[in-house]
């Protein structure tokens, strides 16, 4: 038995994956997470994961195609290699997923079916149902149940992750809490990956779920790893509005054929089965007539703002539009869509087989993370290729190594020794704009390709030589003990008078969210962000005299909240700051002041490094782009002239 | 075409007063094994609100009808979208997840009342919150996984027929939620951990098997699975009442899973007696 041990804090796709393949190759694992695993976020994912497979290859289609793609989608902000690695992995990928199990839907051959995506003319994109993360995640959840009962891995569920622990320039542990009987404790480890999804909850209401409040990526940021890209939040353009979070409904919606329009005459009051097909603005088909209603998220987002806060032509007036899926086959839909359509009938009280959606845009992921590195594979060409042209023959194939170097112990290493970044919590693969479905992708793929890197480190890196067990106790217990400070600070806090909302936690986090919300998404101003960062030092005082209702002793859920309020802020300060920093317009990232991407000025990385007092000082470091150049990122948009189209073009077709 | 209320999934609702407030009746403890309280808040009505927002707002506005100061209510949440299975509690003495009940539906008058409880069959942790790792447990007991040679690149898996993958998705959209446990005149609430073993596993865990038994490399252990659930405990402990699938959010077949585990270790049982 090995003396060494590998902590993962994280539930959800990318810390499971990273569990099952860290265990599997000898090495103990302990696996924190905030819920019962299988109740992580990821198990909201929806519409599906896109990998180059049999039917699109033979119709041109290529992992190539499909890097290509995400470097396009992601508007030329992500550094490449990794993405080729991803690209090319991702049919092997598939194939795992369908070893354990996972109920992909079938065609009538029994073959993967596939259904097409966002950004892609392609279908590329492997499903289950309409639920495919909540599918993925069991998968690996049950892989992870059978790691544990052979005693490979342990579970911490109901504890959160509070601050990682250095020593000798190096993370060697971690300190929790038990969210139940509230004990801080250290636990020691070689190696440390982080694996802890998003921040939506920084803006308040979001798709995300509850646990999803960016603090674990935050406490890392204001313990020294650096975090890249803040500004880069994507906002989903189809989501139910809600009182209490914003529900996806998934881009499989328009994949599978839904179009999205407006009533072309402003206020029209008329039920939408009244309108009739030419009184009906299908502005995406129109505007993007290649790619119709399944343009990128980013772009779908705006056009769907700009139609409803700009032009005032949303549905009733109000801010929303109509995702139509009435005119389609409603076994079909339920074959297809069942588990978001149930989830739109449940929370509306309307059947989408047969009346229009009304939907808007929330906030949705982070393209942004922790900054991570990697040693780059063999692939390099003498420049870089020319945007590659769809379904043409790729100028290499898919073996592995290419895009990185398998195995090298730094691949989503952080600047912090020994502490690694896995899924959502990273920065590395989808620039200023991720595509639908290569979300569940980039997760599992850290944690398959890079977990082999955190069992290198272990076995030849520093803890081989000294591991974790045989350290001193001293760093441990400093962490401990100022964990418990900064506890024991906000429980004496806990009055029994009169509340008020300027240092009530609650009302901070709502106003943080409801600010962030209003400055630092779809439209973005240079003065509206300097307002907004004066807002948030305002926040963060208030933050300082927080004043608790609870200083229960078990269970504390409001000690919980409270303390995720002030990483929050910290989290809020660098994306409003990278936002203002970033002085073009770029992928999610959208300035009213400076409408055009700037490639000499900004195709670079925003680095926020967090100084003493909490607040980031950025700087833009450069990227590697040696394998593609740059292009315009048009999609083929047609100046709108509000002329009438002839029927949507079907995207190229494949299965079914 | 239809119009919209042609379709509605629900019975026509009564129509709901904007800006009414509602009381919840919410049944709280302060830990495990403790005394339980009953504790009433009014709560303000926004449009869509469902429990969820309304325990976001005790959390932000801690007072009792009465005008007693008080601690937020302590509940577990996670996706809000009825996928993740966290917030199941009882709610006017039905157990549902709370996120997806919503307050124009279960109280559109000015003053109507809900009230929250934490599930019975799950000690409680505090408040709503119960203790669900019973259901994990199980699930390790029945070997509920594909057993693959690891995560390399080992090709593709077993090709499968459209008709069972369909009936497989179902039966893996169980979120461990606990509903059908809570339903079940037979599932007990069990605090010692040392006897998970042989009380009642109850229909989520059953159809959880049949699941995996389904698979053609899940197939494997069957037998290990029939066998954890021929003693005490087992499938032969359902006392077909029936309720768990009347109350599964996922519609989950679950009646059908215990009778198809019912024939297995019938068989399973038979064969092994043969065997000798």
């Amino acid at each position: 038995m090995s003396q060494h041990r590998v902590i993962v804090v994280g539930g959800g796709l990318a810390g499971l994956a990273a569990a099952a393949r860290v265990a599997e190759a000898g090495l103990p694992v302990d696996l924190f997470s905030l819920v019962p695993v299988k109740r992580s976020h990821s198990v909201c994912a929806q519409g599906g994961i896109n990998a180059c497979n049999e039917v699109a290859r033979q119709q041109g289609y290529s992992e190539y195609e499909h890097f290509d793609e995400t470097i396009y989608g992601g508007d030329f902000l992500a550094d490449q290699h990794p993405v080729l690695e991803m690209a090319n992995m991702a049919p092997r990928i598939i194939d795992l997923l369908d070893r354990m199990g996972v109920p992909f839907n079938r065609t009538s051959e029994g073959q993967r079916d596939l259904r097409l995506f966002g950004g892609s003319l392609f279908k590329r994109t492997h499903f289950a149902g309409a639920t495919t993360g909540q599918q993925l995640l069991y998968a690996l959840d049950e892989q992870v149940r059978r790691g544990e009962s052979e005693g490979k891995i342990t579970k911490y569920e109901f504890w959160e992750f509070l601050w990682p622990v250095q020593h000798d320039g190096r993370c060697v542990g971690i300190v929790a809490q038990d969210m139940r009987t509230m004990q801080i404790r250290a636990f020691r480890a070689d190696a440390v990956v982080m694996a802890t999804g998003g921040c939506g909850l920084v803006f308040g209401k979001s798709t995300n779920s509850i646990i999803c409040t960016g603090a674990a990526a935050a406490r890392c940021y204001q313990a020294g790893v650096w975090y890249a890209n803040p500004e880069m939040i994507q906002v989903h353009p189809t989501a139910i509005p809600g009182a209490d979070k914003l529900r996806l409904m998934s881009e499989s919606a328009r994949g599978e054929g839904g179009r999205v329009w407006v009533p072309r005459k402003k206020g029209d009051s008329r039920p939408p089965h009244d309108i009739p097909e030419p009184e009906r603005w299908y502005f995406l088909e129109e505007k993007y007539p290649a790619y119709g209603n399944i343009v990128p998220r980013d772009i779908a987002t705006r056009e769907i703002f700009d139609v409803c806060v700009n032009q005032g032509m949303g549905v009733d007036g109000k801010n929303q539009v109509y995702l139509d899926l009435s005119h389609m086959d409603a076994d079909y839909l339920t074959r297809k869509l069942g588990g978001i359509l149930e989830i739109y009938e449940k929370f509306v009280g309307e059947d989408p087989r047969h009346v229009p959606m009304k939907i808007f845009p929330a906030v949705h992921y982070s393209m942004g993370g922790l900054w991570t590195q990697y040693v780059k594979g063999s692939y390099a060409p003498a420049a870089p290729l020319p945007k590659h042209k769809s379904g043409a023959r790729p100028p290499l194939g898919a073996e592995p190594g290419q895009g990185m170097q398998p195995g090298a112990p730094t691949n989503m290493m952080t600047n912090m020794p020994g502490l690694y970044a896995f899924g959502e919590v990273n920065f590395a693969y989808h620039g200023a704009n991720r595509l639908g479905a290569n979300a569940l992708l980039s997760c599992i793929f850290d944690g398959v390709f890079c977990g082999q890197s955190v069992v290198n480190f272990v076995r030849d890196g520093a803890p081989g030589k000294a591991p974790a067990a045989g350290l001193p106790a001293g760093p441990y217990d400093q962490v401990v003990q100022g964990e418990s400070d900064k506890v024991a600070r906000l429980l004496s806090s806990v009055s029994k008078g009169a509340a008020d909302p300027a240092t009530n936690p609650y009302i901070i986090g709502m106003e943080l969210g409801e600010e962030m919300t209003a400055a630092c998404t779809v439209v973005r101003t240079g003065p509206r962000l300097e307002q907004c960062l004066r807002k948030i030092a305002d926040f963060r005082q208030r933050y300082a005299a927080a004043v608790l209702a609870d200083d229960a002793a078990w269970s504390n859920q409001a000690l919980g909240y409270a303390r995720a309020v002030g990483d929050m802020i910290a989290l809020a300060e660098a994306i409003a700051k990278g936002a203002l920093t970033r002085c073009e317009s770029r992928g999610a990232h959208y300035r009213t002041d400076f409408p055009e991407r700037d490639d000499a000025r900004f195709m670079k990385t925003t680095v926020a490094r967090c100084d003493a007092a909490g607040g980031s000082s950025l700087t833009l470091e450069p990227i590697d782009a040696s394998l593609i150049a740059p292009t315009a990122r048009t999609y083929g948009k047609k100046d709108d002239a509000h002329g009438k189209k002839d029927a949507p073009k079907a995207a190229m077709a494949g299965v079914s | 075409m239809t119009s919209p209320t042609d379709n509605a999934p629900h019975a026509p609702r009564r129509a709901a007063t904007p800006g009414r407030s509602v009381i919840f009746r919410i049944l709280r403890a302060d830990g495990p094994g403790g005394a339980q309280r009953w504790e009433e808040f009014k709560v303000p009505i926004p449009a869509g609100a469902n429990v969820i927002s309304c325990l976001q707002w005790i959390a932000a506005n801690p007072v009792t009808t009465s005008g007693q100061r008080t601690t937020p209510v302590a509940w577990d949440s996670g996706c809000l979208e009825e996928v993740c299975g966290a917030c199941t509690m009882v709610i006017n003495g039905k157990v549902r997840q709370s996120c997806s009940c919503l307050i124009d539906e279960y109280a559109p008058g000015e003053g109507d009342v809900i009230t929250l409880e934490p599930m019975s069959k799950f000690p409680v942790v505090r408040d709503l919150w119960v203790d669900r790792s019973r259901m994990f447990h199980t699930l390790q007991r029945i070997k509920a996984w594909v057993p693959i040679d690891g995560t390399y690149d080992l090709g593709p898996g077993p090709a499968e027929r459209p008709a069972d993958q369909e009936t497989r998705y179902v039966l893996s959209t169980c979120m461990t939620c606990g509903c059908c446990l809570e339903a079940c005149p037979q599932y007990k609430l069990e605090r010692d951990p040392e006897n998970f073993d042989t009380a009642f596993v109850g229909a989520a865990a059953l159809s959880q098997a049949r699941l995996f038994n389904a698979h053609k490399t899940g197939r494997d252990l069957k037998p290990d699975r029939l066998e954890a659930l021929m003693g005490p405990g087992g499938v032969n402990d359902c006392g077909n009442a029936q309720n768990c699938v009347q109350v599964c959010p996922k519609h989950i077949p679950l009646t059908e899973s215990i009778a198809a585990i019912g024939r297995a270790v019938t068989i399973h049982a038979f064969a092994r007696f043969f065997r000798g």
